[in-house]
């Protein structure tokens, strides 16, 4: 029974949440990677183009909601994620149209390009900002939990509680799906199959005949869903809050960065290993340990190995840990 | 080239003597707060806060030489101290004679020893409570409308035992005002014999929030007393904490309370108690009214004790008959406190009024304002009790 009870504690505060973060990591990580590896640079507008498609997708969650459509226990958003994503290729395009191709003509070096994205990253700030405003938005309807603590305890006589979101279990499923499209898309179809090309060599794939501006325009719509899938899930789970997406960067960035920059599989395994990573190593053992230990061996310190405010230095030493011996990443992507 | 050199230079030089001129007419206010960052969901209405002060003053007509007073609105970032500096130092270059300002505690320190004390310009903060404040050298040029964190520790201390909560497990957001909120909160309820399980720092603006709930949970505790923002870390905090059913009741400071945080957590929320700065006085009542119609929360934290930094300024220069930060700022303290005629809020023409005939003011304003020591509120908090998804009133302390 003490084991259970260990076992579900850990699953309730470390395993079940650091999946849900891990996924959501996984699929801005996924973004950032793809446009490293075909247009070549760190795109700092990223984690506001998550915010972008959130926001537009909030706003037509409220007017499905107006209108009276719901989704059953699933939340309206879901409903209302595909038109999100139709607005933020369109707003990705335009920035691509706008700003990006003119620096493309001039093939300006890579250090041009985050800067230009940086100027953008601070416009779309500035947008999201003006139409939804800087405060927090809860979007989240329909069914809680799947599973909920006290429920939970009733049921199965156990001490300990465990809760399982609806959007934690949404979050899962959907990031598996995602990626398992994305991969079929990249290795099976003739687009992506033009994609990987052109990320292996571009000189190459342009002299077989694929045509970049497809290519490029490619990219950015997939990123725009990726983006938007990632910023929904996120606050779905969550909350909306634009300072909040801008700060989702660097754990992102980092998980990309761990798992190799350019390489998809790297993405998703960095996004977990950072979301574990936060998770595990502050952990304090205490609760578990009682439930495993003889009484007389009881803990009375907390049993944490660090506090929870070294969490992100935990993340970014692995990052620079990894950078030194594999600068690689893990996945063997392109060095930084 | 030297030709557009010598425009501009002359420019400058019509251009400053034409602020000259205007000098006695005009009175510049900053106002420094947060309006991006992790309270720049509260301070709209602190500005609006402020600036309703000096637009009663500007109507009146009765500071000094009929001055106006114009408002100049800077952004603090709340945690950016580059910000916060460069703006403060923005509002000298245009000329302010004083600043309402700033909100919270780290800005507020890094602008007073940066900007304020070089330049000696008198700064109030409406929302700067970190005990730290109190002992910085200030040059008697910084005072706040908000009392110190130390004392809000005892009141949450003495709430805590009424509540017969025995252990708390604590966290609070990484920054000066969270650190010394703590530490305050942690002293005095283990000096009324209380068990602190755990002390834990959160950063704000990160969404997940798993790995300090867990470590939280796993330290125990009877409750869960959330020193932070209620728009960043605290509300994720508590959210996360509802839902792995790690903790079901939590301990609210100041920087938690407000409308949104009942109604963002929803019903789950019910139960859970706190304090916030603020009185009974009737000026609480008056300048809600006032804010109501003109289209704002004048409950919103930290709004009144705006409204009332403003007006402390205003009626320290008509009291030194100058708008000389280095003449005024001694004023302060008399405006404040007793003897003299009470001052509610719109009442600050007649405030005006009486010190040019030369009688003594009380001002009271909007939190019933009581200066002591180095130049901080007194503190009297209001108990909140969050029921039906609402910050309910207990009682005053």
């Amino acid at each position: 029974m003490d084991f259970l009870n260990a076992i579900v504690a850990l699953t309730n505060f470390v395993m079940i949440p650091a999946v849900a973060y891990g996924s959501q990591l996984a699929l801005g990580a996924l973004g950032v990677t793809l446009i490293y590896s075909i247009l070549r640079f760190s795109n700092f507008a990223h984690g506001d183009t998550m915010a972008f498609g959130t926001m537009m997708t909030i706003l037509f969650t409220w007017l499905f909601q107006s209108w009276g459509i719901g989704f059953g226990v699933l939340p309206t958003a879901l409903l209302a994620l595909p038109f999100g994503i139709l607005a933020t290729m369109a707003l990705v395009l335009v920035t691509d149209r706008t700003v990006y191709r003119f620096y493309r003509d001039q093939k300006a070096k890579p250090v041009v390009f985050v800067m230009v994205s940086l100027g953008v990253m601070f416009m779309m700030n500035g947008l999201v900002r003006f139409i939804i405003g800087p405060g927090d938005q809860r979007f989240a309807d329909g069914e809680r939990f799947i599973i909920k603590a006290r429920a939970f305890k009733e049921m199965t006589g156990l001490r300990e509680g465990l809760a399982i979101k609806t959007t934690q279990g949404i979050t899962v499923v959907t990031a598996i799906v995602v990626v398992a499209l994305l991969f079929w898309f990249l290795n099976r179809t003739r687009t992506g199959k033009s994609m990987r090309a052109y990320s292996d060599n571009e000189d190459l794939a342009l002299l077989s005949g694929i045509n970049p501006e497809r290519v490029v325009m490619y990219t950015w719509l997939i990123v725009a869903t990726l983006a938007t899938i990632a910023g929904v899930l996120y606050g779905l789970d969550k909350s909306f809050k634009p300072f909040t997406y801008f700060q989702l960067l660097l754990p992102i960035f980092a998980s990309a960065i761990v798992g190799g920059l350019g390489s998809p599989q790297g993405a998703i395994a960095g996004g977990f290993i950072i979301a574990f990573s936060e998770v595990t190593i502050t952990y304090a053992w205490k609760k578990v340990l009682r439930y495993l230990m003889p009484d007389n061996l009881d803990p009375d310190g907390l049993v944490q190995l660090m506090s929870t405010d070294y969490k992100f230095a935990v993340s970014f030493a692995i990052l620079i840990i990894v950078l030194l011996f594999k600068p690689t990443g893990l996945f063997k992507g392109k060095s930084v | 080239m030297k030709k557009l050199m010598m425009a501009t230079a002359a420019l400058a030089l019509t251009a400053g003597t034409a602020y000259a001129g205007g000098h006695a007419k005009e009175v510049k206010l900053g106002v420094l707060f947060g309006f991006t960052g992790p309270i720049e969901s509260l301070a709209p209405a602190m500005a609006s806060g402020a600036e309703l002060a000096m637009e009663e003053v500007t109507k009146s007509g009765m500071l000094l030489d009929s001055a106006t007073v114009t408002p100049i609105r800077a952004d603090t970032g709340c945690i950016d101290n580059g910000l916060a500096v460069a703006n403060g130092e923005k509002l000298i270059a245009e000329g302010v004679n004083g600043i309402v300002g700033g909100d919270c505690s780290g800005v507020t320190g890094a602008i007073l020893q940066n900007v304020a004390i070089p330049n000696g310009m008198v700064m109030i903060s409406p929302s700067a409570t970190s005990p730290g404040l109190s002992s910085m050298e200030d040059n008697g040029l910084f005072f706040r409308t908000s009392p110190s964190d130390a004392r809000e520790g005892q009141v949450m201390a003495e709430i805590l035992q009424e509540h017969d909560v025995k252990s708390i497990a604590l966290t609070y957001t990484n920054n000066d005002f969270g650190k010394g909120l703590a530490d305050a909160i942690q002293t005095s309820f283990e000096a009324l014999g209380g068990e602190v399980t755990i002390v834990a720092a959160h950063e704000d603006g990160k969404g997940d929030y798993s790995a300090e709930v867990a470590s939280l949970a796993s330290a125990g505790g009877d409750i869960l007393v959330v020193a932070g923002y209620l728009d960043q870390g605290g509300l994720g905090i508590i959210q996360s904490s509802l839902d792995s059913g790690a903790f079901d009741t939590f301990g609210l400071p100041g920087g938690m309370i407000g409308d949104s945080l009942p109604k963002n957590v929803g019903p789950d929320l019910d139960g859970s108690y706190g304090q916030i700065a603020g009185s009974d006085s009737e000026g609480a009542a008056i300048f809600a009214e006032q804010a109501k119609a003109l289209g704002f929360d004048g409950t919103s934290a930290y709004a009144s004790e705006s409204y009332d930094a403003a007006a402390l300024i205003m009626l320290a220069m008509q009291a030194a008959n100058s708008t000389d930060p280095a003449e005024y700022g001694a004023k302060i303290m008399d405006v404040a406190n007793a003897p003299g005629e009470v001052i509610n809020p719109g009442e600050l023409g007649k405030a005006l009024e009486l010190i040019a005939a030369g009688k003594d003011v009380d001002f009271q304003g909007a939190t019933g304002v009581e200066l002591i020591g180095p130049g901080e509120s007194a503190g009297s908090y209001r108990e909140i009790l969050v029921k039906d998804g609402m910050n309910t009133t207990v009682k005053f302390r």
